[in-house]
């Protein structure tokens, strides 16, 4: 390695073979293979050190470092599960980790596989017939869950529903998607967390594409009425469009079942927790809507010796073919996260997920009860069964709670301006004592 | 072994045969490959909870597999997977880099897995990550304020031609449409009509760069912006590039950046000193994050100063006290529910910061000498030159049968039929991490395959995990899921 002291340290060659190399392309010096004209040229000082590994390593994890050593209960929308080491372990494998799209099938067939069984996984938990194999995150995957109902021509309406409760971040990725397609997004209010499906009913008209409801919703409550939901916006010949989270559809009611014409939402809580907001976007659909589906799909074919085979597919749907007219701009997506996904749901096993999920229940409620039992605060704020997370009322000002809780070493959400919210799953636990008896003190 | 001794040996060995590759292919039947989880073994569970009957699903139906079963078949489908540990992955346009071992060690640091909503006081490293990486990327690009937010390049080109839209409304302009040259990539075009522009489409001059009397006839008062690379698709530097900014600037319009092949440029030349006024970056590409099969990639975007009000928020800023969250006063909102994909950034942040000035310059040179130097050693006409980092060979027989075949040979082929500028296009693209023997072994494939007959290319390819694949059938008859398969049962 000590030829590489300067320049790239991924770059093989010794000064012999670059010298080799120039003769044999007829160049005097690297500079000359730069057809770049002189009043352009830059002299290569951008003032950033070259470091050792060792040294770079050094400076990140300091850096990292400085972030302050809290147990977090911090949820709404993105969570932290323990992922199985089985889950680094064999994601991390070059061949899965350092590979493209799978534009060559024949030489990708694993990756084509996993993904497959990623999209049959969606398929079993949503009850629809068909998942394509990921979006960005929850938020993209609806912007482009509303571009589908403006694509389809059975729509005619112009305005997107969704709760007045919505993520920031959802609303505000939804609104930069529609711009263009030229919808607008309205909020229908909510009662006690949950759709105000009678002020829905009065709202949704002929000049709606597009019903928004959420399952569970942004503060942990687990939806009643989603059937309804979905009347209304059939009977309206809207598109009925439900978030959700992968883990809780283990326990929850079929999307498909419910009337849901299409489920996006986030399924990066199995396989990669909170890591800071990243996502992986789940998308599955009515088979009614697959050739205006966004993103990439794995299908079976068979090869010249007549076995089962996989490939991308219906790819004329896609920007590369269709361009301006594809059904998305979408082109690197996600793919080893969606496979970590399905790596972690094949750990858990159909009864690990059904467990974990209801640990998301009973664990909830049980920490809601402790919270309500404490002076000066009231959990659930909202009369609901919830799930992960719940909202609790703080008689003191909720940002100076959570700021005497984060000197605690406890990272709470605040949400109102008497109200905080709490998460809780396995990866918390056993700070959740801790917890209950810290807000005993600051509360 | 000496160094010298090594040179000899890589010489010697350069005029050998290609490689003869067999992939694993795992097999109990003559139906299918390694079979489905679910044809494994699934259970069926009862779902029993403390809700209501009338919230919950009645049965689960999944695979039900022990961790070593699980194993077995993971580490089996990474057999049937090619990527860049595997062999030469000279893919054009696309960069396909070695992915340092290291990064994936540093993006698994405890604290990098925080949850966005920690207060910013709690989260100061990851707030001093992403502005230093906001800090490198702009003094790499030659752009005065970036946002880490877009999760991959064609999101990054969202995000620009947002921000070129909110631009003109600013000016209380209401321009309708967005300039593409017809060899650019199709997320130019996808990109530029989801924000709800018209795209003209450019035609390129015989050269195989950008016409300039075609492009004053597409430009007008109704161009938003150009979408350009530069490097082009071609791996032609623009060179007219001033007079092309001149162009679109004098019609109002602004000039984009299409980071794709910014690998050939690193040190020598910046898109923002060339009239760029909006670029992203494709960090999975220029700074060697893993591609992962498909993503997650990361598409950082770079503006010009005035354009920097436009970014989407939150940004990163450094204050006396450290480090703050912002929004910029006429953001466009958001490209994601967060800061984008983080743990791609933290990677591409500690390549960058391994590299510095010396090593990012030196992956330009290197990826550019061997590209000429592949291109040189290949018997394939290549209509198009001087080029960066990638040609585009044209193939005597159909370029996609010659991409099978060269699958048998132990490497990726390059992309295909694509640009059409070139007949039956091989767009290649080494990159700098392929030493002298591995760019001949890789002009061996190449060259062994324009020497075989018609048969053997078309029943291409023989020693991977599955043969040539009817991908028609899969189109015309779409089987997306297992489920699917159960019902043709």
């Amino acid at each position: 390695m000590s030829s590489h002291n300067s320049g790239s340290p991924f770059a093989p060659h010794t000064p012999e073979e670059t010298a080799a190399m120039l003769a044999a392309v007829g160049a005097a010096s690297e500079e000359d293979l730069f057809d770049i004209p002189d009043g352009l040229r830059f002299d290569g000082a951008f003032g950033i050190e070259s470091r050792s590994e060792q040294a770079t390593r050094a400076h990140v994890d300091a850096t990292l470092g400085r972030n302050a050593d809290l147990t977090e209960f911090l949820g709404r929308g993105h969570y932290d599960h323990y992922v199985p080491s089985l889950v680094d372990h064999l994601s991390q494998r070059s061949e899965f980790l350092t590979s493209y799209t799978q534009y060559q099938p024949e030489v990708a067939q694993g990756f084509l596989q996993a993904l497959f069984e990623y999209q049959s996984m969606l398929v079993e938990l949503t009850g629809l017939d068909v998942a394509n194999c990921s979006m960005y995150d929850a938020a993209t995957a609806l912007g482009e869950a509303a571009t589908l109902a403006a694509r389809l021509r059975r729509i005619s309406g112009e305005t997107v529903l969704v709760p007045d409760l919505l993520h920031e971040g959802r609303r505000g990725v939804l609104e930069n998607y529609v711009e263009g397609a030229g919808l607008a997004v309205e909020s229908y209010p909510t009662d006690d967390a949950n759709a105000d499906v009678e002020a829905l009913a009065d709202r949704v008209e002929e000049d709606v594409a597009m019903v928004y409801a959420e399952n569970p919703t942004v503060r942990g409550t687990i939806e009643e009425r989603l059937p309804e939901i979905g009347d209304l916006a059939h009977e309206n010949d809207a598109l009925f469009v439900l978030g959700t989270d992968v883990l809780a559809l283990a326990l929850l009611r079929e999307p498909a079942s419910v009337g849901a014409d299409v489920v996006v939402g986030e399924a990066a809580s199995l396989g990669l927790g909170a890591s800071y907001g990243m996502g992986l976007g789940l998308f599955a659909c009515r088979e009614a809507f697959l050739r205006q589906v966004p993103g990439r799909l794995v299908g079976v074919s068979e090869d010249a010796t007549g076995r089962r085979a996989y490939t991308l597919t219906l790819q004329t749907r896609e920007q590369h073919i269709r361009r301006e007219r594809a059904t998305s701009n979408i082109c690197t997506n996600q793919a080893w996260v969606a496979l970590r996904a399905a790596m972690h749901a094949a750990t858990l096993g159909p009864q690990g997920l059904v467990d974990l999920a209801n640990d998301c229940v009973t664990a909830t409620a049980d920490l809601a009860e402790r919270v309500d039992a404490i002076v000066g605060m009231r959990a659930p704020v909202h009369d609901r069964h919830h799930f992960r997370e719940f909202v609790a009322h703080t008689d003191q000002p909720a940002a100076a709670v959570a700021s005497d809780l984060e000197r605690e070493g406890f990272a709470v959400h605040v949400v109102g301006e008497h109200e905080i919210q709490l998460c809780t799953t396995e990866t918390n636990a056993a700070r959740r004592d801790a917890l209950v008896e810290a807000l005993e003190v600051v509360a | 072994m000496s160094r010298d001794e090594r040179d000899q040996g890589a010489a010697s060995e350069s005029d050998r045969d290609p490689l003869v590759y067999d992939q694993a292919r795992w097999t109990a039947d003559d139906e299918k490959y390694e079979p489905l989880l679910a044809e494994k073994h699934t259970r069926e569970v009862e779902v029993e909870s403390a809700l209501p009957d009338h919230l919950t699903r009645d049965t689960l139906d999944l695979p039900d597999l022990s961790e070593p079963e699980l194993a077995r078949h993971y580490t089996r489908l990474s057999e049937m997977n090619y990527g860049v540990e595997n062999g030469p992955f000279p893919l054009g346009s696309c960069t396909m880099k070695y992915n340092p071992k290291f990064t994936e060690d540093v993006a698994a640091h405890p604290k990098a897995g925080i949850h966005p909503d920690r207060s910013p006081e709690s989260a100061q490293g990851t707030l001093e990550l992403l502005y230093r990486l906001q800090d490198y990327l702009g003094r790499i690009g030659g752009m005065d304020a970036v946002t880490l937010q877009p999760p991959a390049g064609a999101a990054g080109e969202f995000a620009g031609i947002l921000i070129a839209r909110a631009y003109h409304e600013a000016r209380g302009e209401d321009r309708t449409e967005v300039v593409v040259p017809d060899s650019a990539h199709g997320t130019n075009f996808a990109s530029a009509a989801m924000a709800g522009y018209d795209v003209v489409e450019l035609p390129g001059a015989a050269d195989g760069r950008v016409d300039l009397d075609a492009l004053e006839a597409a430009v007008g008062e109704e161009t938003a912006a150009l979408m350009l690379t530069n490097p082009n698709t071609l791996g032609l530097f623009e060179r007219d590039i001033e007079r092309i900014a001149e162009i679109v600037h004098d019609a109002g319009g602004l000039l984009y950046y299409d980071g794709a092949n910014l690998n050939a440029l690193l040190g020598r030349a910046r898109p923002g000193d060339m009239g760029f006024d909006v670029m992203h970056y494709n960090v999975h590409k220029t700074f060697a994050t893993p591609h992962g099969g498909g993503g997650p990639g990361a598409g950082p975007v770079g503006v010009r100063e005035d354009l920097a009000e436009f970014l989407p928020e939150p940004r990163v800023r450094r204050t006396d006290g450290g480090y703050e969250l912002f929004a910029p006063e006429r953001s466009i909102g958001k490209v994601h529910g967060y800061q984008g994909n983080w743990l791609v950034l933290v990677k591409a942040y500690a390549y960058i910061a391994r590299l510095g000035d010396e090593g990012l310059a030196d992956a330009s040179a290197k990826a550019v000498l061997n590209a000429n130097y592949l291109a040189e050693r290949i018997d394939y006409e290549i209509p198009f030159g001087p080029f960066h980092h990638e040609f585009v060979a044209s193939a005597d027989a159909d370029a996609a049968d010659v991409a099978k075949r060269m699958l048998d040979y132990g490497v990726h082929p390059p992309t295909t039929k694509w640009p059409e500028a070139v007949p039956e296009a091989l767009m290649t693209e080494p990159t700098e991490i392929e030493n002298r023997a591995s760019l001949d072994q890789l002009a061996a494939a190449f060259d062994a395959v324009a020497a075989e007959d018609e048969e053997a290319i078309e029943s291409a390819p023989e020693r991977t995990a599955a043969r040539r694949i009817d991908q028609v059938s899969a189109a015309r008859n779409p089987r997306l899921s297992w489920q699917a398969l159960d019902r043709e049962e």
